[in-house]
């Protein structure tokens, strides 16, 4: 062996190791990408290709899985559609090929509405409470902290399902079944115990000289955890927020049992498109995949601020 | 400015008492340091001023005003901390425009921005008042943090180790800047150190805090010619003060009641052979201007400055005459102080 080595960090991985890495990192990345991407390819297929067997991966898009999520339908004979005017854009050229005329829109609309009221209240009520609380838990000395912060957490340790039979008597008796306060209240209940503890612990890595300063510099302690408090704690209430969001965006179960009709959220719709003959998977793929946009959305639009915050992190200490 | 009256001011945590029995009174436009090692109660005692601490006994007046009932933004009482001094979300003009934007002040934008400058040209950050706070060195930011003290007229200005954080050269610097700065403005500042230097340049006296009580204060001169115990006496002087027993010295006449000699570097004659005590060269350190001379005698070790050309190495016998040392009691208590 001779001293042919080039110069390598022992710290930095060599290539080869790097390759690998990257290899695994891949492999993992498109297994676990492929159920999305086939959900993304369904919403594209006519109804038939979407159950053809053997699958196909190659086929001609259509956009029938778009026009049936957001429409409903009827069968008519072709006599009848033959006597109607000219079809009134894409959808109705599509929707009378399979002899049927739109009748009116699908509830998709409502739903996806209910789900970005219930999500996004339920997110910023768990997240107020959560920082006020946290601050509090944080810097004053509060009887039991302890008890009363494991008290919090012990509500996230039991599936919240299983208190799902009593919830729904409960609603039934006050009234706020399939309602859109009641499912707000009951995520935002769900999540603030996550919120506190996350949110305790970036608050606690906030140096209390900050609000005693502001506080000397003439604020009380209400204005001083506004002006100071808040915009520090910014990354820890982003991620919170995040969690919070796609928490209450993607619950299913208390959805399924606690709404049925005017407060329904999308995730418990979706699977209900029923076509002719049974599933409409092109219309669910389409619901899926539009389904996705706010979380990647609120999630892309924050991350810039989450990596500003760990990298502000590695700065200070 | 004001003066500045702390009485009989108590602050227990929990078991532990931080500050007790504190009297002390800054007049308006004096400069108190605080000394004291860590946990003496030195900066309790400040937080007490500022009222983000609520004595359990005592009082604390501000202006002639009993302010022990009031909070922190009542008091208007400028802090400048030891580190996280400034607001990270803010630039540095935000920064010292802070403390003039609060609700209780109400001061126009004109009036801020005429403050603000002023202060930052006091302090030479006139360049820097766009930057982000996080994009400045050590000594930039306690600058800043200065600044956002001066730059409202506050009845004290209460610093806990504002420049303990800085290089040595960056602390002598702003040492002087600080205490031309309070000299020029007739502030009144209640400064927390435990860096000697940084007591006797800037204080016109120094308070000297052991285990939550003020054991003794005084000017700097009192403070290092008079201690009023060994305690207070090996707060000042580099090398620090010798502590020998009297029994080092057989022959030397001190006071009844002695138990052991204070002897700082001016209180040791060294030459050779003059017939006093009895002392060996352990070791010189060599410091340029002058010498350390680490000495033996007996069992008892003793640390002096000497000239460097008095040309003296390890081995060499020599003989110790003290003059006019500090005499202690047996409960290290000074002796004719």
């Amino acid at each position: 062996m001779s001293g042919a080595s080039t110069a390598h960090s022992v710290v930095e991985p060599s290539a080869a190791t790097k390759r690998i890495a990257a290899f695994l990192v891949i492999l993992y990345a498109v297994i676990t990408m492929v159920p999305l991407a086939w959900i993304f390819a369904t919403a594209w297929k006519t109804p038939p290709d979407s159950i053809a067997y053997p699958p196909k991966v190659v086929f001609d898009p259509s956009l029938e899985g778009y026009c049936n999520l957001f429409t409903t339908r009827s069968r008519q004979t072709q006599d009848y559609i033959a006597e109607l005017g000219p079809p009134q854009g894409t959808c109705d050229t599509v929707t009378r090929q399979r002899e049927m005329v739109i009748v009116g829109p699908s509830n998709y609309v409502p739903r996806f509405i209910n789900s970005l009221i219930i999500a996004f209240g339920s997110t910023f009520l768990a997240v107020s409470l959560g920082v006020f609380a946290a601050y509090a838990f944080s810097r004053f000395k509060i009887p039991l902290k302890d008890d009363l912060l494991f008290f919090i957490l012990s509500t996230r340790m039991m599936p919240p399902i299983a208190v799902a039979i009593p919830i729904y008597l409960m609603y039934r008796e006050v009234g706020l079944s399939d309602s859109a306060l009641g499912m707000i209240l009951l995520y935002t209940a769900v999540n603030v115990s996550l919120a506190v503890w996350l949110l305790k612990g970036f608050i606690d890595e906030i140096p209390r000289e900050y609000e005693e300063a502001a506080m000397i510099d003439g604020y009380t302690r209400l204005q001083a955890f506004f002006k100071v408090v808040l915009p520090q704690a910014a990354t820890g209430i982003a991620a919170t927020s995040i969690f919070s969001l796609i928490f209450a965006w993607n619950e299913y179960a208390f959805a399924v049992l606690l709404t049925s009709g005017t407060a329904q959220t999308a995730p418990p719709f979706i699977p209900t498109i029923i076509g002719e003959g049974g599933m409409d998977w092109p219309a669910v793929g389409a619901g899926t995949t539009l389904f996705l946009i706010p979380v990647v959305v609120f999630t892309v639009l924050l991350r810039k601020h989450l990596l500003r915050g760990i990298t502000f992190g590695a700065v200070r200490k | 400015m004001a003066e500045v009256r702390l009485e009989q001011a108590e602050k227990r945590f929990g078991d532990v008492t931080a500050v007790t029995g504190i009297d002390l009174t800054i007049h308006d436009g004096e400069f108190v340091v605080l000394l004291g090692p860590t946990g003496a109660g030195k900066t309790t005692t400040l937080r007490l001023v500022a009222g983000l601490e609520m004595p359990d006994h005592g009082r604390v007046s501000i202006g002639g005003r009993d302010a022990t009932p009031l909070s922190p933004m009542e008091r208007n009482v400028a802090f400048v901390f030891q580190q996280y001094s400034l607001y990270p979300h803010l630039s540095v003009y935000d920064n010292l425009a802070f403390p003039l934007r609060s609700p209780t002040r109400r001061v126009d934008e004109a009036t801020i921005r005429h403050a603000v400058e002023r202060v930052a040209k006091l302090l030479r950050i006139e360049q820097k008042l766009q930057n982000r706070a996080t994009r400045l060195s050590g000594g930039e930011m306690q600058r800043v943090a200065i600044g956002r003290a001066l730059v409202r007229s506050p009845s004290i200005f209460l610093m806990d180790e504002p420049l303990s954080s800085l290089d040595a050269k960056l602390r002598a610097e702003l040492r002087l800047e600080l205490k031309h700065i309070q000299q020029d403005l007739g502030a009144t500042v209640l400064y927390v150190s435990h860096d000697q230097t940084e007591a006797m340049t800037m204080a016109n006296r120094i308070g000297v805090l052991d285990h939550g009580r003020l054991v003794q204060i005084g000017s700097p001169r009192e403070i290092y010619e008079s201690p009023r115990n060994i305690y207070v006496a090996t707060r000042l002087g580099m090398p620090s003060i010798n502590l020998l027993p009297l029994s080092a010295f057989p022959s030397h006449p001190a006071p009844t009641g002695t138990r052991t000699i204070g002897a700082r570097t001016e209180h040791v004659a060294i030459a050779r052979g003059n017939g006093g005590a009895h002392a060996r060269v352990e070791w010189v350190e060599h410091l340029g201007d002058q010498n350390h001379l680490h000495l033996a005698i007996g069992e008892h070790k003793l640390v002096t400055l000497v000239d460097p050309d008095l040309d003296l190495s390890v081995g060499d016998a020599v003989d110790i005459a003290l003059q006019q040392p500090l005499y202690f009691d047996a409960d290290g208590e000074r002796i004719g102080g």
